[in-house]
């Protein structure tokens, strides 16, 4: 719209500003509607009230608190049961409010009622039980087992048992897992150091890396293949004849290629992993691998919740 | 002049539009019948969807989605509605360039609510002259029947239109009871009254002042006309002549003796003043207030008619054709916008309707990211997330491509039933021996192939992710 401007802008007619920039710059005035003014006035004594109606100023030592108050429901955490609260409008009581009261929450809700109603078995099966339970008990495990675990359930090498491989010194069936959790448990393993000759211990770790093919049959590991399965030694009594350990005992699988509390894959050669197999056989297990007890300290349904998430961390075995 | 008779602001200048027949008022009342019967009734309209809502369009906010007759719209397809923005926004571009402000003249809401409200005015309260009066009148009974009945019937049809609005969210009969007995979400009452009352106030009361103050568009269309452009206008040389514009006075009755005297063709009559619903002079040039309504037009015709003079003393027209020099209508924008345009809808309508029925992402579980087995092999775990797209149940099944040896564990869940509308993510267990020969690199790459078995037709769909083993040293 350049060169066809209108007739009173080429006669000179329009009404400018009256005020003249660097000689001859001129502004024209086209004058805004005087309602529009009376709304700009409008918006700043709104922007006043609107001090008082929602939180905002500090005055002294409190601050203006604003007008409404928003209602939510929340668990009581002694009890666990649904109490209704009332608290001052604000965006955290507003995202309370909606957590309590928004419809994914009574998803959430039926959801939980679902897997509590539940056999283990029913939930491993159904998808949508499993997808929450990895959603829910991602939390749980966070909040509760991840300080030893690890946030993945990978544990501690030689503290913490790893989660996440199929090796379970308890049993992996659900049952058991959920005895683990609410009973806790305690590792224990008679320190062999007083009983067996060092000659002797070095013969069984000779033969404790023969089991898991870390290295081949020899004079040394059939000594030691004796003391294990004789009466010198007895370690069958736990890891049983077929040295693949007993669950209800808690005794290690040892013809397995993993190593719980011996850093064998850390050595780099023969003689430092029977000296750290030696060592540990020396020692034994007490008073240093302990799963503390659940059931006083989570609900049954967290209880259930966090096995059937550390069933699925590591598949159950193979 | 001096600086105590500038006015900042202003009061407004109630306009009264006169109403005028002719070719494009004809045009307008056909978009707007058009408009309004898509607007007013398409939320009535009912669409055949099994397991899903029977609304034949329906934006869905609470359940993420958005129904449009057979195309069911997926959060994850949201970038459809920027595609459609582009298209808007180009064909906008593409259309004033070319023909100026079409979209504000014929299809605004603004335009088309200010039109209706401007009728029932008309048929309320009568022509300008008596609308003028009444306004001058004294609060009488019938003044206060009559503008009582305008405002009540506006209010009315502000009501519907809000309502309406509402009902694109939410099923329309049910909504319509709910809001009735009292008992619908605090938002549709809320998105109710919000529009009914901005269009009372904009198309009622505001009008014009939404397009001069508040419309960006009204505004920025303007950067987009150029000489070629058509533009209604007034045809100033006809019109004016040598000598200008003058009443039918005596001796200036027939256009011989006009132009023997350098008098133009323009009556001066006002006509296309009293039409213009934005208050401008047309014969001042254009102006940014202008709408294009073409109003102005349909009221010069008439008169012109009237003499039996030729039409066209104002009408569509380019500044070069007034300059007395050819419009280009084909030049390098109008094809630029075109072929933009043309390369936008084919790409948004390719990706409609290449569209797949259900969707799949495979993520690695990073912590931990491997895990060595009792066996030696070692296991990466992955996150799948599934997304049925259909209304209807589809079943899929995961599987591994490329990588030799890979065992796939995933609880019994490979083969699965995707209820109609259902995301779900799963967990996959993958275990691989390590070649003890072969040389260990720190990651490998697996595909997962998500394939529907039933319910659906598609190409599979293949996932290629990192398989992390541990970095051998030896």
């Amino acid at each position: 719209m350049s060169e066809q401007t209108s007739e009173k802008q080429t006669t000179g007619a329009v009404q400018t500003t009256g005020h003249a920039w660097d000689g001859d710059l001129q502004e024209y005035n086209n004058p805004l509607p005087r309602w529009w003014l009376w709304c700009f006035y409008g918006t700043a004594v709104f922007s006043v009230l609107y001090w008082f109606i929602y939180p905002s100023w500090p005055v002294g030592q409190t601050w203006l608190k604003g007008f409404g108050s928003v209602s939510y429901t929340v668990a009581d955490k002694a009890t666990g049961k649904e109490k209704e609260q009332e608290f001052r409008w604000n965006t955290r009581s507003l995202l309370l409010e909606d957590l309590s009261d928004a419809a994914n929450n009574q998803q959430r809700k039926d959801m939980l009622a679902k897997v509590q109603a539940a056999q283990y078995d029913q939930i491993l099966k159904d998808p949508k039980m499993m997808e929450f339970v990895r959603s829910v008990g991602k939390g749980l495990f966070g909040d509760n087992c991840a300080a030893c675990h690890g946030r993945g359930g990978q544990g501690v090498a030689g503290m913490y048992p790893n989660l996440t491989d199929d090796d379970w010194l308890w049993g992996s069936d659900m049952e058991q897992i959920h005895q683990t959790l609410a009973q806790g448990r305690k590792g224990y393993m008679p320190a062999f150091g007083p009983v067996l000759k060092p000659e002797q211990l070095d013969d069984v770790a000779e033969y404790v890396l023969v089991l898991s093919s870390e290295t081949a049959s020899n004079e040394a590991s059939e000594r030691g293949k004796a003391i294990f399965h004789g009466q010198v030694g007895g370690c069958y009594y736990c890891h049983g004849a077929d040295a693949k350990g007993v669950p209800s005992q808690g005794a290690a699988n040892l013809t397995d290629r993993i190593w719980a509390i011996a850093d064998v894959p850390g050595q780099k050669n023969l003689q430092d992993k029977k000296n750290v197999v030696k060592n540990f056989i020396a020692t034994g297990v007490n008073n240093t691998r302990i799963m503390p007890p659940w059931k006083d300290r989570l609900s049954p349904t967290d209880i259930k919740l966090l096995a059937v998430y550390v069933r699925q961390l590591g598949g159950g075995k193979q | 002049m001096s600086d105590e008779s500038v006015q900042l602001y202003q009061k407004r200048v109630q306009i009264y539009p006169r109403s005028v027949k002719g070719r494009f008022r004809n045009l307008k009342t056909g978009a707007l019948v058009l408009a309004y019967l898509i607007y007013y009734l398409l939320p009535w309209l009912r669409w055949d969807r099994p397991n899903a809502p029977d609304q034949a369009v329906l934006y869905d906010l609470p359940g993420r989605h958005f129904y449009i007759f057979g195309l069911t719209i997926q959060v994850q397809d949201i970038f459809w509605l920027a595609g459609a923005l582009i298209i808007f926004a180009i064909l906008l571009f593409f259309v004033t360039g070319l023909a100026g402000r079409v979209w504000c003249g014929y299809f605004c809401f603004q335009t088309l609510w200010t039109d209706l409200f401007i009728m029932v005015e008309h048929w309320m309260q009568g022509e300008r002259p008596a609308r003028i009066r009444l306004d001058k009148a004294p609060w009488t009974r019938e003044k206060l029947i009559k503008k009582g009945g305008t405002y009540a019937i506006w209010l009315l049809i502000a009501f519907w239109t809000g309502l309406t609005f509402t009902m694109y969210w939410a099923d329309a009969p049910t909504l319509v009871v709910d809001m009735l007995l009292g008992r619908a979400p605090y938002p549709a009452y809320f998105t109710t009254f919000f529009l009914t009352a901005t269009t009372f106030v904009m198309a009622g009361l505001a009008r014009e002042q939404v397009c001069t103050y508040m419309c960006p568009y009204a505004r920025f269309q303007s950067a987009m006309f150029d000489h070629d452009t058509l533009i209604v206008s007034y045809d100033r040389r006809r019109g004016e002549g040598d000598r200008g514009r003058s009443k039918l006075a005596k001796g200036l009755k027939t256009r011989e003796e006009r132009h023997a005297q350098g008098v133009g063709d323009c009556v001066d009559c006002g006509f296309c003043v009293q039409v213009c619903p934005v208050g401008i002079d047309i014969r001042n040039g254009l102006q940014y207030q202008c709408i294009s309504c073409a109003l102005c037009i349909d009221a010069c015709d008439a008169i012109m008619d009237n003499l039996q003079w030729p039409r066209g003393l104002i009408r569509y027209t380019s500044e070069n054709a007034l300059n007395g020099k050819k419009t280009h209508l084909i030049k390098p924008k109008t094809v630029g916008y075109g072929v933009i345009l043309v390369a936008a809808i084919s790409l948004l309508t390719w990706s409609i309707l290449t569209r797949a029925p259900y969707n799949a992402t495979v993520e690695q579980v990073r912590q931990p990211l491997y895990s060595q087995l009792s066996d030696g092999s070692i296991r990466n775990t992955y996150e799948i997330k599934l997304n049925n797209k259909l209304t209807a149940p589809v079943t899929v099944s995961i599987s591994l491509e490329g990588a030799t040896g890979a065992i796939l564990d995933m609880d019994g869940m490979e083969r699965l039933v995707l209820e109609p509308q259902e995301r779900i993510k799963l967990l996959a267990r993958v275990q691989i021996a390590p070649d003890p020969t072969g040389p260990h690199h720190g990651v490998e790459y697996i595909t997962f192939v998500v394939k529907s078995l039933e319910g659906a037709t598609a190409e599979p769909i293949r996932r290629k992710v990192p398989f992390s083993m541990p970095d051998s040293g030896s």
